[in-house]
This record gives C-alpha cells, sequence and structure tokens, in this order.
C-alpha cells in the first residue's frame, strides 16, 4: 500500500548565553565533569531559581524571528520525572503557558515555498549528562550536570510535514534563521540543536492520521532525514504485515542505521505538572518586546533581497554570501571597510569559503575588516591582484593584517615614475633585437618586456603604468 | 531558672554593652546548659561548641574596639535544622539528609553571622516540617520543658523548647501552616511569621514553596523585631522576596496603640477550641478594650475549607520538592543492587518517615493525571477566595485577633492515630500563610496545668510593624512573658 | 471528585510507583486507610463554587524579577562532590543506565 508520512518536529535549541537559565553557573561547553555547576544546578536543598535576562530576551528573539505571537504573560511550570541527569526531580519548563505561539517558517523546497505552522515556542532548562563509558564506569554510570539548567527553548511544528527532505529542508531553515538571530549556535554534534521528530503514516487520502512514534537522539542534519526515512519504512512494514503501530519513543541508533525501542521510556509517563511556586510568572512588557523587534536581525530572506538590490550582487552570490550568517557578517565587515561589494563577493565566495572548506569562519585567523583592508590595497593600486593572492595565503596562515604584511614584505606596489622608466630603460639597452622586432609589427613582444619589468620588481611594479610606459617608449 | 538565662535579647546586649558580661561567658553558660538541660528536652540536633566559642571571642574583641555589629553581635542563637549552614550538618531531621552536610549558607544564616551572632547549633523539629508535635522527628522527640510529658508542638519545637528552657536567646523557625507560631504557643514564646516575601527563603529546605516563610522565635517581642530588623529585607537570590522597604521594627514598638480596629472572625469560635483557651482570648479582646481599641466582629467565610485547601496545596508543593532526595547527588542512600529504579525506591522508601511518605504520597495523588482539576487546581481556586476573605476584612479592621491553637500542649502519643484530627488542629493558622499575611503568636496565659495558651495577631500585608506593636502593647500590659519554666 | 475516590492497595502502589517510593506492607496498608480518609475530607471543597474564580499558585503577586547573564566560576568540585554517595571520577556514579 502507498502511505503518506505526516511528520512533527520538536527541536530544542540552546540559547546562547554565558550563564544558565536560572543560575550562574557557565554554559561554556567541553568542560571536566561537574566543572560548570552550582548549588542550583545540582539540585541541593534550599536552592532557588533566578531568571536570566538575556535568555528571555533570546527566546523573544527566536519567537519574532519564527513569526510567533509572544505572549506578554507566561508560566513556569514543574515538569515531573525521575532520572539521574534531572537534579531537582523536575524541570522547570513552560507547559499550558508557553512565551509563544502560532508562528511559522518559509522553507524553499525544490517544488516551490513551503510554510511549515510552528504551534509553540517554550523556555525550559536542559538535564545533565549520564555517562556510560564501560571503560571508565564499569557496570556503573555516571553523571555530569555540566549541561543542566542551561536555557533552552522548544520549537514545535504542527503536523505539516511530509517527507524526510522536507524535514531536513526545515532543520537547516530553522538552524540558519536562529544563527541569523544569534539566539543559537546551531551546533547539533555539541547538542545545542536537537531534534525529535513525532513520526506516523496513513494511507494516501485518509484523513485520520496513524499511530506516531517519537524519534529520539537525532544528533546530526544527515540523520534527521535518514531516521524519518528508516522509521516511515519500518511502520509502512508494520501496517502491510496487518500488525499495528505502537505509540512509543524510538532511538535513532546512528551506528545500526534504525531506530529502536527505549525500553526505559516505555513506562508512561504522569508529569504532574503545575506553576513553580518558586518563579513569578513571566510577564514581558509590551515594551520591552517592540524594543527587541525594532532590533532584530536582518533575517536571510531580506539580506538576499538587499544584496541583489542594493549591492547589486547576482542572485547566486547573494544567496551564497547569506546561508550562514557568520558569513554574511564577514562579508558585512568587509564591504563596511571597503566599498567594494562585487570583488568583496568574489573574494568572499572564491577564496574564503574555498580555504575554511565547510569549517566555521570562527577557525579563520582573519576577520571581515582584514579581507576589506586587502580589496583596498588592490583597488588603491598599493598592491596588484597577483600579490594580494600572496598576500591572501600569508594572512590566512599567520592571520597577520594585510597592510603589515605588505609593509613588513616589501610588497607594496611600484608607483614611482622615474624609477620604472630606469627599469625599463635598463631592460630596453638590453633587448635593442626585440624593440626591432617590434617596431617591425610584433606588438605581441610588449608582453615581453611587461615580463622582464615585473620579473625585475619582483610583480610589485605596477603593471597598468608599465605598459602605459612602455607604449611610450617603444613608440 | 538562673536569671541571666532568662533574660531577653535585649536585656543580655545592654549587659553585653556595658561589658557586664562577655559574649565569651554567655556563650558558655547556653553551652553548658545545653549540656545539662538538652538530654531531657531534646531540642538539640547538632551542637557547634567550637564555632560557638570562636564567634563569641570574635564578638568580644569587636566589643573591646567599638565596632559591635549592633544588638545581635555576641548572642548565643540558635537554628532549626532546616537552615543550610555551610560546614555544618544540616538533616532537616530526616535520615535521607543524615550525614548531609551543605555547601553554602542560608541567605538568613549569613545575615545572622553578620550582624555577629553566635550559633549555638541546630535544632530539633519534624522531619521535613511535616508535623505539629515533632514526634515526627526521624531522630528524637522534643519535649516539653513547661511539662516534659507533652508535646513541644511543631514543626519548629526544638526552636520553641529551646527559647523556652533558656538554651538558647532566640531561634529560627519557619512557618509552612503553623509551625513557628503553635509551638510558640505550647512553649509560651513569641513567635512571628512574616509577609510572604519579606524574608529570603534562599538556602531554607522547602516543605511547600508558596506558604514556606522564615520567622523568629524569641521571648519577647521587641527580641522578635530585633531579629526581624536583621532577617527582613530583599534577597536576589529568591525570586519570591519583595523588593519593599523595611522599616526598623523597633523603632515605633513601644507607640501608644491608638483606637486601631480589631476583628474577631467569627468562625475561630469553633467547639473544639479548648475552654480556657477561649476565656484567655477573651479576656485579651477586654485588655484591647481597655487600651482603646475598637472590637470589631468580623467573618472570614472560607474558613472551614482552609484545612482541606491547605494540606492539598502544601502536599503538592511538598512532592516536588522533595523528589530531589533521590541518593544521586548527595544524602543517604540504599542500593539493594537491583538497578536504577529500585536504588530510587529503596533509598526513598527508608530515608523518609512515615508522615512524609503520607504527605508525598497525598501530593503526588492531587498532581496525577485525572485528578489535577479536581484537586489541586480546585484548592487554589479556594485558596483566592480565602486570600479574597482577608482583603474584605483588611478593608474594616486594622488587626485579626484569634487563638493560635485551638489546644494546649498535649501529651506524646495523643494525637498520633488519626491523621485528619492532627491536620484539624491547625485550623487557625494556615489560613494565614494560604493569604501570606504576617501573623504573631503571643503568650497570652496559662491554663490549670500550668500549660501555656498563645494569641494569634494577624494583619494586612508588610504590616509586620503593626502586628509587633499590637503585640507589644499586649505584652506591656500582661507578665506571661516573664514567666519561665521551671528548672529541668 | 464527585465520585469518591476509591484508595485500595493497588492505587497507592500506583501513586508509589510514581513517586518512587517502596512501601512496607504494612504502611501501604496504613496510608491507604488514611488517603481515602483525607480525600473524603477534601471532598468538601467541591461544595465552594469557584465558577470564575482565578488559581493562587503565589501567596503574594511579584514582579518578574531578572538576573543579569553574568557566568560565575563554578563550585570547587571539593563541594560539589561532597556528600556524594559514590564517586566515578568527577562524576555522580549511579547504577548503570540502560536506555
Amino acid at each position: 500500500m502507498n502511505y503518506e508520512p505526516v511528520i512533527g518536529l520538536e527541536v530544542h535549541a540552546q540559547l546562547r548565553t554565558k550563564s544558565k537559565l536560572f543560575a550562574p553557573a557557565s554554559t561554556t561547553f567541553g568542560a571536566s565533569p561537574n566543572a560548570n555547576t552550582s548549588e542550583i544546578c545540582l539540585g541541593m536543598p534550599g536552592v532557588l531559581p533566578v531568571l536570566n535576562d538575556h535568555a528571555v530576551q533570546l527566546a523573544v528573539r527566536a519567537a519574532l524571528g519564527l513569526n510567533c505571537t509572544v505572549h506578554q504573560r507566561s508560566q513556569w511550570s514543574r515538569k515531573h520525572y525521575f532520572y539521574p541527569d534531572l537534579p531537582k526531580g523536575y524541570q522547570i519548563s513552560q507547559y499550558d503557558r508557553p512565551i509563544a505561539t502560532d508562528g511559522h517558517l518559509k522553507i524553499n523546497l525544490e517544488s516551490g515555498e513551503k510554510i511549515v505552522r510552528i504551534e509553540r515556542i517554550h523556555m525550559e532548562e536542559d538535564a545533565g549528562k549520564n555517562v556510560h563509558d564501560s571503560a571508565i564506569t564499569g557496570n556503573r554510570s555516571y553523571v555530569d550536570f555540566n549541561r543542566a539548567g542551561i536555557p533552552l527553548v522548544e520549537i514545535v511544528t504542527k503536523p505539516d510535514i511530509h517527507s524526510p527532505e522536507e524535514a531536513s529542508t526545515y532543520m537547516k531553515a530553522l538552524r540558519q534563521i536562529l544563527r541569523y538571530l544569534w539566539v543559537c549556535d546551531g551546533n547539533m554534534e555539541e547538542g545545542s540543536l536537537r531534534c525529535d521528530a513525532n513520526v506516523s503514516i496513513k494511507p494516501i487520502g485518509q484523513k485520520e492520521l496513524g499511530t506516531r512514534t517519537e524519534l529520539k537522539n537525532i544528533n546530526s542534519f544527515r540523520f534527521v532525514s535518514q531516521a524519518i526515512q528508516y522509521e516511515i519504512l519500518r511502520q509502512a512494514e508494520v501496517l502491510d504485515r496487518g500488525e499495528k503501530v505502537t505509540q512509543e519513543t524510538r532511538l535513532w541508533d546512528s551506528q545500526a542505521k534504525m531506530t529502536r525501542s527505549m525500553r526505559s521510556k516505555e513506562e508512561a509517563h504522569d508529569y504532574r505538572y503545575f506553576p513553580d511556586p518558586d518563579l513569578p510568572d513571566l510577564i514581558l512588557e509590551e515594551k520591552m518586546i517592540s524594543e527587541i523587534r525594532t532590533h532584530m536581525p536582518e533575517l536571510p530572506a531580506e539580506k538576499i533581497l538587499r544584496y541583489t538590490q542594493e549591492l547589486e550582487l547576482s542572485e547566486y552570490d547573494a544567496f551564497v554570501l547569506c546561508e550562514d550568517a557568520d558569513v554574511a557578517e564577514f562579508f558585512e565587515a568587509a564591504i563596511n571597510r571597503h566599498h567594494n561589494s562585487k570583488t568583496i563577493a568574489n573574494w568572499v565566495i572564491n577564496d574564503v569559503l574555498r580555504a575554511i572548506k565547510g569549517q566555521p569562519l570562527s577557525a579563520l585567523s582573519f576577520s571581515g575588516e582584514d579581507l576589506g583592508t586587502l580589496v583596498s590595497l588592490i583597488d588603491n593600486q598599493t598592491i596588484s591582484g597577483k600579490i594580494a593572492k600572496d598576500v591572501f595565503q600569508q594572512m590566512l596562515a599567520t592571520g597577520e593584517n594585510p597592510e603589515q604584511i605588505v609593509e613588513s614584505k616589501g610588497l607594496k606596489q611600484l608607483t614611482n615614475q622615474d624609477e620604472i622608466e630606469s627599469i625599463i630603460d635598463d631592460i630596453l639597452t638590453k633587448n635593442p633585437e626585440n624593440i626591432d622586432k617590434y617596431k617591425a609589427g610584433n606588438t605581441k613582444l610588449l608582453g615581453f618586456f611587461v615580463g622582464q619589468v615585473m620579473q625585475q620588481t619582483s610583480g610589485k611594479a605596477n603593471p597598468k603604468l608599465v605598459n602605459e610606459l612602455l607604449q611610450k617608449k617603444l613608440s | 531558672m538562673s536569671k541571666l538565662a532568662e533574660q531577653t535579647i535585649s536585656e543580655i546586649s545592654t549587659l553585653l554593652n556595658s561589658r557586664e558580661i562577655s559574649s565569651a561567658e554567655l556563650t558558655q553558660l547556653s553551652l553548658d546548659r545545653i549540656e545539662k538541660y538538652d538530654p531531657k528536652v531534646g531540642a538539640y540536633l547538632h551542637i557547634d561548641h567550637d564555632g560557638a566559642k570562636k564567634q563569641a571571642q570574635e564578638s568580644d574583641t569587636r566589643r573591646a574596639s567599638n565596632n559591635s555589629k549592633g544588638p545581635l553581635d555576641g548572642i548565643p542563637i540558635a537554628l532549626k535544622d532546616i537552615f543550610l549552614t555551610d560546614d555544618l550538618p544540616t538533616t532537616c531531621a530526616s535520615k535521607i539528609l543524615e550525614n548531609f552536610i551543605a555547601p553554602y549558607d542560608a541567605t538568613v544564616v549569613k545575615k545572622l553571622k553578620n550582624a555577629g551572632a553566635v550559633i549555638l547549633g541546630k535544632l530539633n523539629m519534624d522531619e521535613f516540617a511535616m508535623g505539629s508535635s515533632n514526634e515526627h522527628s526521624a531522630f528524637k522527640p522534643v519535649h516539653n520543658p513547661w511539662n516534659l510529658d507533652c508535646v513541644a508542638g511543631g514543626s519548629s519545637g526544638g526552636s520553641a523548647a529551646s527559647v523556652a528552657a533558656g538554651l538558647c536567646y532566640g531561634a529560627l523557625g519557619t512557618d509552612t501552616g503553623g509551625s513557628i507560631r503553635q509551638p510558640s504557643s505550647f512553649n509560651g514564646i513569641v513567635g512571628l511569621k512574616p509577609t510572604y516575601g519579606r524574608i529570603s527563603r534562599y538556602g531554607v529546605i522547602a516543605f511547600a514553596s508558596s506558604l514556606d516563610q522564615v520567622g523568629p522565635m524569641t521571648k519577647s517581642v521587641r527580641d522578635a523585631a530585633i531579629l526581624l530588623n536583621v532577617l527582613a529585607g530583599h534577597d536576589p537570590c529568591d525570586s519570591t522576596s519583595a523588593d519593599v522597604e523595611v522599616p526598623d521594627y523597633t523603632d515605633r514598638l513601644d507607640n501608644k496603640l491608638g483606637p486601631i480596629k480589631i476583628g474577631i472572625p467569627k468562625e475561630y469560635f469553633i467547639k473544639e477550641l479548648d475552654s480556657e483557651i477561649a476565656a484567655a482570648v477573651q479576656e485579651a479582646i477586654e485588655l484591647y478594650k481597655n487600651m482603646g481599641c475598637e472590637i470589631v466582629d468580623i467573618s472570614l467565610p472560607h474558613t472551614r475549607y482552609a484545612i482541606a485547601t491547605y494540606y492539598l496545596i502544601a502536599t503538592a508543593e511538598a512532592s516536588s520538592n522533595l523528589a530531589r532526595y533521590d541518593g544521586v547527588r548527595y544524602g543517604t542512600r540504599h542500593d539493594p543492587n537491583q538497578g536504577l529504579i529500585e536504588m530510587y525506591n529503596e533509598t526513598r522508601g527508608k530515608g523518609f518517615g512515615l508522615e512524609v511518605k503520607r504527605r508525598i504520597m497525598l501530593g503526588t495523588y492531587a498532581l496525577s493525571a485525572g485528578y489535577y482539576d479536581a484537586y489541586y487546581a480546585k484548592a487554589q481556586c479556594v485558596r483566592t477566595l480565602i486570600r479574597q476573605d482577608f482583603q474584605k476584612a483588611f478593608e474594616k479592621v486594622d488587626i485579626i485577633l484569634t487563638p493560635t491553637s485551638p489546644n494546649v500542649a498535649f501529651k506524646f502519643g495523643e494525637h498520633q492515630a488519626d491523621p485528619i484530627q492532627m491536620y484539624l488542629a491547625d485550623i487557625f493558622t494556615v489560613s494565614c500563610n494560604l493569604a501570606g499575611l504576617p501573623g504573631i503568636s503571643v503568650p497570652c496565659g496559662f491554663n490549670q496545668e500550668g500549660l501555656p495558651m498563645g494569641l494569634q495577631l494577624l494583619g494586612p500585608v508588610w504590616a509586620e510593624d503593626k502586628v509587633l506593636q499590637c503585640a507589644n502593647a499586649f505584652e506591656r500590659e500582661t507578665n506571661y512573658q516573664q514567666r519561665r519554666p521551671h528548672e529541668l | 471528585m464527585s465520585n469518591e475516590p476509591k484508595i485500595d492497595l493497588d492505587e497507592v502502589q500506583r501513586i508509589a510507583t510514581l513517586a518512587r517510593l517502596k512501601l512496607a506492607p504494612r504502611e501501604a496498608k496504613e496510608i491507604a486507610t488514611n488517603l481515602g480518609d483525607i480525600l473524603k475530607y477534601m471532598g468538601q471543597l467541591n461544595e465552594v463554587d469557584t465558577r470564575g474564580i482565578n488559581p493562587t499558585s503565589h501567596a503574594i503577586a511579584l514582579p518578574t524579577k531578572y538576573r543579569a547573564d553574568v557566568a560565575s566560576t563554578g563550585m570547587p568540585t571539593t563541594k560539589v562532590l561532597r556528600g556524594a554517595p559514590e564517586r566515578i571520577g568527577d562524576g555522580f556514579g549511579v547504577p548503570k543506565i540502560v536506555e
């Protein structure tokens, strides 16, 4: 039978804060176990939560960027379950009064544009991490609470997604926008962006939804479509066998490339939500929301439009530059330093992006401003385009700024007419026969003379000037 | 009782300032008395001999160089074992925290230390503050110094008994549904529960977060004011601590009351009220009348639902607050080696006492799927009505006067058989917590067996100054607080 | 609540499982009786008309309180792990977790 998949995604995005949602402990990634904890993240007796203002601002920004209604009053609730990584025995989350609802995100599919509706966005604290590495822990596990209390937003879609590809495109678009908003760094491998998928299938044309399973542990972009694809096929096989799909939580096993039932979560959950008495309601003044609204960063679609219209870049160039917020920011820093967007766009696309080979831009040891400076040095004829490529390599290697490199290596273009003339004269004196040939009509030999001058000056002579002077002298 | 042990904080403070006595001597006296008498009372769970002596010496040094930190400097104080103390045990009178040493000081502990108080040790209580008799301590019961066969009340029973028996000069308690006021009335001392949000709860082990409040327990109203001056105020670590002005509570304490209106709620004079207490309260009303106050009959119509409302909300919150005691990060673990869930079940099953388990069960039930609306949500709505009752009443009167407890201290075991009967004894105190109001219990006489009786005064939110003033006027006109139990 | 809740031993066990409490048979029996009685008593709240009444979650209505997003240095590991019933490296040891 042919089935139609119905998919909803629940994405947890870690907010880019320095400290935790309700505690002053640090959020840096990669600290040694339990180094980023305080009595609050450890759920010690007597501790109380105090809300991180920046986390709230980021959540509002995410909500506005995803076209949601931001609620002026939302509420914190406690969600109860016992698990070693959950220090208080409850997670502080938002339940029936989330911070935002009813948004959408436009995604671009090959078949055209599609709108995925966002049901809700709520804020919550993350849990810690249970570690079971049998080499270290033997027959035990241990808990590291560094993640515990890190601020998250959970972004829940309506079941609007109908294929693994759509899910994957949605995730990429969501990641792009969250990175643009500076809300989340979008790093799935480090767990700052996590995706759970609710997947069900139904015979094509049937209105009633099938039984859904919840897929967890999808911790890379590749796995979003893989896991969902696997699950769709698995459910189809179950139905084709005449059996029923069990409503359950399934874990994506990226090694085995399959989903499997999560036994530990099988016990029916009764989370016993109730409003957290330790936290007053979250009241957002209209003024605060509109402040955030007016300071919203430019989003990808607007940026592409501006690049093509105002900066007159090609659509392709604009798209490439805008794909990642960091790249666009780098590009803008460069054109702020030097107003030559077309040349700089070429440099970013052909040289910078090629050099970093898909690594994050932060790996680069120089700034957008430095690239702007480099191009300005070409445009004001301090160096030639050819020398600029060498300077660029040097910048990649050492992170030195281009002016420094040009200065210390003496790469400055030779523009002194007298100096160039004396070099030309010298060359002409040494090549009388070529002068004759040139004058006899072999004008290609101009290139020979130019080459000689460039060689003599280690490529520093201004090629335009050399050409002019040679032509004058040879005529 | 020795004269020195009977003194109030304000009296002792004068003696310290005039150098008639040193804090070291005073502290030694307290430690000696604890050693001698506490085995009979059972008020202390932990005594910090060395720490107290060191703090006393530091206080004496400060005083010698005229750097005294104020009226609490050098005064021996003790803490209910619900307040976290860095480097001292904090057990909440529970086996599950038997060897727990907190990694930080509660905000109020920091404040006491900054004020120069000498901290003698940690006081017995009902386990996790759940109980009204102190029979629910996992370690030992507290005996009432007025009659060792009687309970001290609870849950701050150790705090009340230690103050009454002269085993400290003042104590901190917590009050979720009467846990400061009821034991204060049982022990003939003054106990104040301030407005919710007046004192930080940071570092105070939570029972029911929307009801818990810290307060002083002392021999006199003035002492309560002195302690409140130190304890009150906004704490950035507690989102429910209010950023409101804190007056000097000792300032206008002695002012004449004037023609204030005192409301008497008819719902509090029920048939279960002990007749001697009823008579003592009646006398108190007469006394206020004589002082020029206007006595107004009022009604708080939802009072009869207060116990049901209180026990649903308090146990629901408690079931949540006590979820963290799981044997993973701290506390006592019982692991039968049958996996994670059995580790949880054993740790919590063995670590908590029966009363605590009963309340966790009730609270879990009230929050569980299918019952939330009928129980917890319903109770929250009735709570709104109880608050509104008080708001309406305080449009008409300045202070509300009631008995603190329907009974005096009872014999051990008397109220244990039936939990509902035990819960019903909190009838006069729980509404104040549901509404977040300030309330105080002051001694209002002794029954024929010589057991103390208490009078409760309630005020509008943030009106601790009025409540204290009113209590102080009563204390001035009576001499109950001067009567101390016989030396044990 | 109109139907009086029936608290039998199975129901007690269901709640005890949720609350992660192992109850001795005697305790379970006592609590079953107690809970039945208590919930019956709580039933009196049904008499109160609460239509249109907002629930009270906080004793005093307070404004939202914020802290600035500043990270402090973590608690020293010695303090973090001071009371740990089981320690594995700098982590809290627990029975093996099977997912």
